[in-house]
This record gives C-alpha cells, sequence and structure tokens, in this order.
C-alpha cells in the first residue's frame, strides 16, 4: 500500500479514549481520567507501561481548587516516576506539547489529556475572570456576554442570521444523536427554536453549549513505533496555534486572524479536509470558523455534535481531534481536521490536521 | 530523529519584592522580558514563539492569564503556550520553550515566568480557598526531620545554609531580602516556624517575574561570534510522581533521582562533583539543599550536609550551590524555577555579576513542586561539548 504519508520524522495517533459526556458527574476529575487513559491506552494495544511521557490539559478554576492536576497524576499511573507535564489550556494543546516532546527524539509513546468538571462552578461568575483583571474583569462580563457581542456583529456584516445560528444548533444536536458522546441531542425545528427568549441579545439558550463534565485521552507515537503498534496509524499532518489582542475592541470580530494563522502554518490547503471536527462553542462561531479555516461547502462540520451537543471545558478541543481521527479510522475519510480555542471571542485557536495511510 | 541544539541567548528578571505595586501583572512580565531581549539584543518582532509559566491562577485571581498577557507579552500574531507543573512550573516553562528550538519548528522562543503573591493570599490560595492550609512550610517540615533523622546531621546545618543564601543575596541587585545584619545566631534566634525549620530558614513571598530567550544552533553561534556567550542546554528532563503512597520516600524521590540521572546522561556527566561547576537548587527551606544534593545523587547519602558545613556549597567553594541567593531570598513561585534555569544559564555566560562563580563552564538547575513530587532540572554549559567527547 503506498504511503502518502507517516514519514520518519511524522507523529500519529495510534489511540484514544472518549469519557461519556453529562451534565454533573458523580466522580472525581482524576477518576474521569483515570478512565479515559485506561481507555486510551487498551485502543491502542498497550499498557501505561509502555507511555514515554504524558500531559495534561485542566484549569484550576474549572476545578475550584489550586493544583487540582496534582491529584489527577493517579490517573497516569506515575510509579515508576514518569516524564510529565501539564497546561492550564485545552487537552489540545496537552497534545501539542506531547507531539512536540515525541520529536526530540529519545522516546516513543506519549499520552495527552484533557479533563473538565464545569459542573462544579457558574461560569457567569467564572469566566469573567479569564479577562484582563485591570478593565475587563471589574466590568462581569462573561463568555456569554462576549459571544453575543461577536454575534450581533457577525450578523449586522450579514454574515450569519439568526435562523441559520438556530439552524446549526438544530443540525448538530441531532446529529449528536448517533454520538455516544453527546449531553444535548434531539430533533428540534428552527422557527420553534427562534420563539424562545434571548439569555443575551441576539443569543438564545439554543445558541449556546450545554454545561458539560468529561475527559478525553489520545495516545501518540512516533512514525516507527506507530506502524509497529497499529494497522492505521492516523498521522498528524500539521499542527499550529496562534493568539491575539486580548481585548475584543482591538479585532475584528467578523473573523478570526489566530484560526486563519494556524490553518496556513499547519498546511490546511495542501489538499482538501473531509470533515471538520470545529470547537464552536456558540452557534454563530460555526460560520466564522469555517470561513477562517478557509473550509467549502463540501466539508462536513461536526458529525459528532460538536460542542453544542457536548461542552467538557479543557477537553473539548481534544474530543474534536479524537473525532477527527474516528473520521479516519472508523469513517474511512483520509484528511480531517481538529479545532480548539480559548479565551473571549475565539482569541486563541489550534488547528490540527490528521491524515490516514490510505489515500 | 534527534533534536537540534538550543542556546539562551538572553535573560531578564524583575527587582523581586513583596509588593509590586508600581506594576501591573502585564508590567511585571513586561519589564523581564524586556531586560531579556535587551541582554539578547533583540526585539520583540523576533520573538517566534511565547510560553508562560506560573503557579495557580488563584494566587492572583486571574485564570489563565495568559489570555490576557499576549498583549504585554508581544504575543500577539504569535504561539502562546501556558504550562503549570506547581512549584517546578519555571523549569518545566524553560524546557518547553527550549523543546519549540529543539525540534527545529522555531528560531527564537521567549519563556516567562512570574508571580505576584501580593495580588492576593498564597496560604489561602494552596488551600484552594477552604482555609486551613498548613502551607509548604508544613507540608515539607516532616520530610527535612526525616533526613536529619536518616543522616544524623548536626542542627547547624539548616541555619548555616540559610546564612549562606542570605550573604549571597547581597550580592544580587535583583534579590528580595537582604537581611543587613544577618548570622548563625540571628537565624537560630528567629522563631521556629515548622520544626525544624525557622522563619529565617524559610522563603519569602515574592512579587517577581523571570524572562529566558532561546535560539537555535546558528542564533547561539551568532551570539558567540559577537562577543556575547551563549549558554547551551546540555540535557533536559522532567518527572512527576504520585503524592503519596506507601513506599514513596519524599527524602530520596525516585523522580528526583531519575530526573537528575536524565540530564547528567545527557550531558554526559558521571562525577558530578568534578564536573559541575555550581548549581542551582530549589532550596525554599534550608534544610532542602544537603537533602536535594543527596536525593539528585550529586553528593552521597549522608555526605550533602558534610559539604554545607564544610562551605563547600559557598560562593567560594569547590561546589557552588544557589550563587543567586536562591528561592530564599526571592520567591515569586511561577518564576522560582526560571530563576533556578537562568542563574545556571548566566554563570556559564560569564554574566552573574557579583556572584560569578569563577571560571564557570558546566552548571545545573532544579525546581521542585507540589508535594515534592514535581521536578524539572537543566544542565547547561559554556561549550556545546565542555568534556571533549
Amino acid at each position: 500500500m503506498p504511503k502518502t504519508t507517516g514519514h520518519d520524522n511524522d507523529i500519529a495517533i495510534i489511540g484514544w479514549s472518549i469519557s461519556p459526556m453529562v451534565r454533573n458527574i458523580e466522580y472525581t476529575e482524576a477518576r474521569m481520567l483515570l478512565d479515559v487513559v485506561t481507555g486510551a491506552v487498551n485502543d491502542a494495544g498497550i499498557t501505561r507501561d509502555d507511555v514515554d511521557f504524558t500531559c495534561a490539559g485542566s484549569c484550576d478554576y474549572v476545578a475550584g481548587q489550586a493544583f487540582s492536576f496534582v491529584q489527577n497524576i493517579d490517573a497516569v499511573g506515575a510509579w515508576p516516576p514518569k516524564r510529565d507535564s501539564h497546561v492550564e489550556m485545552d487537552g489540545a494543546w496537552a497534545l501539542y506539547e506531547a507531539w512536540m516532546r515525541l520529536q526530540i527524539g529519545d522516546i516513543d509513546v506519549a499520552v495527552a489529556m484533557g479533563s473538565g468538571r464545569s459542573s462544579t462552578s457558574d461560569p457567569e461568575l467564572l469566566y469573567s475572570m479569564e479577562m484582563d483583571p485591570y478593565y475587563l474583569a471589574p466590568l462581569g462580563a462573561d463568555a456569554i456576554s462576549f459571544a453575543a457581542l461577536q454575534a450581533r456583529s457577525l450578523i449586522e456584516a450579514g454574515k450569519v442570521t439568526e435562523r441559520q445560528m438556530a439552524e446549526i444548533a438544530a443540525r448538530t444536536r441531532k446529529a449528536g444523536k448517533d454520538s455516544p458522546y453527546s449531553q444535548v441531542t434531539g430533533d428540534f425545528d428552527p422557527d420553534e427554536l427562534l420563539k424562545t427568549d434571548y439569555v443575551r441579545n441576539p443569543l438564545r439558550k439554543h445558541d449556546l453549549p450545554p454545561i458539560t463534565d468529561g475527559a478525553c485521552a489520545v495516545v501518540i507515537a512516533t512514525a516507527a513505533r506507530a506502524r509497529e503498534l497499529c494497522e492505521n496509524p492516523i498521522w498528524i499532518t500539521g499542527f499550529a496555534h496562534y493568539t491575539e489582542a486580548h481585548y475584543v475592541g482591538m479585532r475584528d470580530l467578523r473573523t478570526s486572524n489566530s484560526t486563519t494563522l494556524a490553518a496556513k502554518a499547519a498546511g490546511i490547503a495542501d489538499g482538501p479536509i473531509e470533515v471538520a471536527e470545529i470547537q464552536s462553542a456558540f452557534t454563530h462561531e460555526e460560520p466564522l470558523l469555517v470561513e477562517a479555516l478557509g473550509l467549502g461547502a463540501d466539508t462536513l462540520i461536526n458529525p459528532s455534535g460538536g460542542p453544542l451537543s457536548a461542552n467538557p471545558v479543557m477537553a473539548t478541543g481534544l474530543v474534536r481531534i479524537s473525532e477527527a481521527a474516528s473520521q479516519i479510522r472508523d469513517n474511512g475519510k483520509h484528511r480531517t481536521l481538529g479545532h480548539s480555542t480559548s479565551g473571549p471571542c475565539l482569541q486563541q485557536n489550534l488547528v490540527c490536521i490528521l491524515e490516514g495511510d490510505k489515500a | 530523529m534527534s533534536h537540534q541544539p538550543c542556546a539562551i541567548v538572553g535573560v531578564g528578571q524583575t527587582h523581586h519584592k513583596s509588593r509590586r505595586w508600581d506594576v501591573s501583572l502585564g508590567g511585571l512580565v513586561r519589564e523581564a522580558a524586556q531586560r531579556a531581549l535587551d541582554d539578547a539584543e533583540m526585539t520583540w518582532k523576533d520573538i517566534d514563539a511565547v510560553v508562560v509559566g506560573k503557579a495557580p491562577d488563584l494566587f492572583e485571581g486571574v485564570m489563565k492569564p495568559e489570555l490576557y498577557l499576549s498583549d504585554a507579552l508581544g504575543a500577539t500574531g504569535k504561539p502562546m503556550f501556558r504550562v503549570h507543573t506547581a512549584g517546578s512550573v519555571g523549569g518545566t516553562t524553560g524546557i518547553v520553550a527550549a523543546h519549540h528550538v529543539e525540534t527545529g519548528r522555531h528560531k527564537r522562543v521567549l519563556a516567562v515566568g512570574y508571580q505576584k503573591q501580593s495580588e492576593g493570599n498564597a496560604q489561602f490560595a494552596l488551600g484552594s480557598g477552604k482555609g486551613a492550609s498548613i502551607g509548604a512550610g508544613g507540608a515539607f517540615a516532616p520530610y527535612m526531620r526525616s533526613y536529619i533523622d536518616r543522616s544524623g546531621a548536626p542542627l547547624d546545618v539548616g541555619p548555616m545554609v540559610a546564612l549562606k543564601d542570605r550573604l549571597n543575596a547581597f550580592k544580587n541587585p535583583y534579590a528580595h531580602l537582604k537581611i543587613a545584619d544577618i548570622s548563625l545566631e540571628k537565624v537560630k534566634a528567629s522563631p521556629m516556624m515548622w520544626d525544624p525549620v525557622r522563619f529565617l530558614e524559610s522563603c519569602p513571598s515574592s512579587d517577581g517575574a523571570c524572562a529566558v530567550v532561546f535560539t537555535d544552533e546558528e542564533g547561539g553561534k551568532a551570539a558567540a561570534a559577537a562577543g556575547r556567550q551563549p549558554a547551551w542546554i546540555l540535557g533536559s528532563a522532567v518527572r512527576s510522581e504520585p503524592a503519596s503512597f506507601p513506599g514513596r520516600d519524599p527524602v530520596a524521590p525516585v523522580g528526583a533521582a531519575d530526573c537528575a540521572a536524565d540530564i547528567f546522561a545527557q550531558a554526559g556527566i558521571t562525577r558530578p562533583l568534578e564536573q559541575i561547576d555550581c548549581a542551582e537548587l530549589y532550596v525554599p527551606f534550608s534544610w532542602y539543599e544537603p537533602m536535594w544534593l543527596e536525593a539528585h545523587h550529586i553528593a552521597a547519602p549522608g555526605e550533602g550536609w558534610k559539604m554545607v558545613e564544610s562551605g563547600a556549597t559557598a560562593l567560594d567553594g569547590s561546589f557552588p550551590v544557589n550563587m543567586s541567593g536562591g528561592v530564599l531570598s526571592s520567591n515569586p513561585i511561577g518564576a522560582s524555577g526560571l530563576l533556578r534555569f537562568a542563574e545556571a544559564a548566566n554563570q556559564v555566560r560569564g554574566m552573574a555579576g557579583e556572584h560569578q562563580v569563577d571560571g564557570a563552564k558546566v552548571a545545573i538547575a532544579q525546581a521542585y513542586g507540589a508535594s515534592a513530587q514535581y521536578f524539572a532540572m537543566w544542565a547547561v554549559s559554556s561549550s556545546l561539548d565542555p568534556f571533549g567527547s
């Protein structure tokens, strides 16, 4: 079989696991991670002992506790001691660090994790705290308020309508019905959705993501080891992330420059993208991101249901990458994309492009 | 695959104080970063990617502050990465930044570690806002008592470490604590905080930041050609282990030994006391100096305290430790690890000022965190091949 990818310097995904997505999980974050790390190494056909490096993504504020990731080390099983790191970012960035670590060349297998229990906090209080502490946080504006500003600017620019937003909500939540990793799903009539009240004008409840507890783990390996362990490694052929100005007033909210930069750096133009799993937690972000990524009408967007069906903050991005990998391994696709984001109005964006061996 | 050489060509830090109320969080990190860029003879435009490290966001009350700091750190339009590995985070931040260069992905990377502890109450945040925190001193005191028990070290050793680091701090213009009339008697007369650790054997709570500029082989050689000695990374490593389980030895953690063995192997160090010219170890409480010398297999078991007692770890000793005054003199937690790593780099660059170890060619730095379970280390040198392998 001709190899279109999988050069000696490439890194491949060889297994993953996604937790059930629920409004309020009964057990700890460490326990959620224990299950997905076990699931991911089983999926890859290895054991924890085979893992040379681990990197977790989680957030103390989401957990409501300083050093919250320290307890999560129990899920890794770091004995004997492991090469290990932690990012206060989505697990997608933990995967980025692990991907970079394997390129150093001295080790072969890594696990990246993301986890969050949003149920323990109040998002309206929480997300105002990630804003500039001097000028923005005191305003008490949360992520939904900032998203509403961006939605309004998109509507006024003629880039999306409230009806299209309702259709996106209906489409993704219908798609989520087929996913074992969705939380809010069903058949919704956009006309009925549009009759509901605004949460923050122009956003209605259906435009918002659910509050979700969940975790995800992904196993990656160097090219030689991936071929040993796996019949169909899923190659990471492009991986990049960029940030931009924090103040939304300094950005053109009708576009996402950092997404475009990341897509370009990841080599998105090298071929068609069949499926894109994007972290559009608010309905209006979908057309914005699709345009910023330069995707055409032939790219399937969030067939998993996306973050509107389940939004395990700090794992949502890593779930996107896992779902994009699943499209290659389980659905016969060849080239897919996972996207993650952080900060108000999509401040920081990451793009991960995956390819299968089969052309 | 094998990684490419990485050089440190710029180091900067703030003046560390109890309260830097003259600057915002953005102003604090920018002060350190600007000094590092000036040292590297670079501008903000030259930087390809930024890596930020700090300990818990609850210390300042800002969640994921790298989002807000992207403007202050010139990261707009660039990759911005945020690391958090407890007290070891400054070390991990330096290592992750180095990986950005060693993989060949970026040419010039800025790493910044900071903490502005005056913005909040660290003791409160350590207890996750639930109160009743025993704090780091309370958590580590049993380990130090166990070390004393095991090694039979005389009780003067802790105060001797404190005196040495506090004297070294006088030579460091950036150090936080400079206790004018410091003496062994004064250390021993200070209140007992967490037996065996007295007040003057403990680290302060500081506002401060540290920044380091990394570049590739070409950049390192260009700096050297321009008369600016780079520090080359000979080896770096991290290790983590669970906080507690039967059989874990927090006095000599396996993670610490593995981490040290890893960098020694990468650097070609087989006789650490002979081949390493000086070390910056993460010593927030005095007894950690002899304990860490042994745990990281720099000194043989039971020999660490003898090095302290004989004066070997003094600035003019045979194996100087914490030339900068160490964590005992300045402790902006998220920066403390990177300050150790940066001091090691400055020593081999010959740029450590009054606390320079004459002719230092190879230096190591170490940081640790949480329940003495996260470890980060690196070895740096003025030469890519200091041992002529």
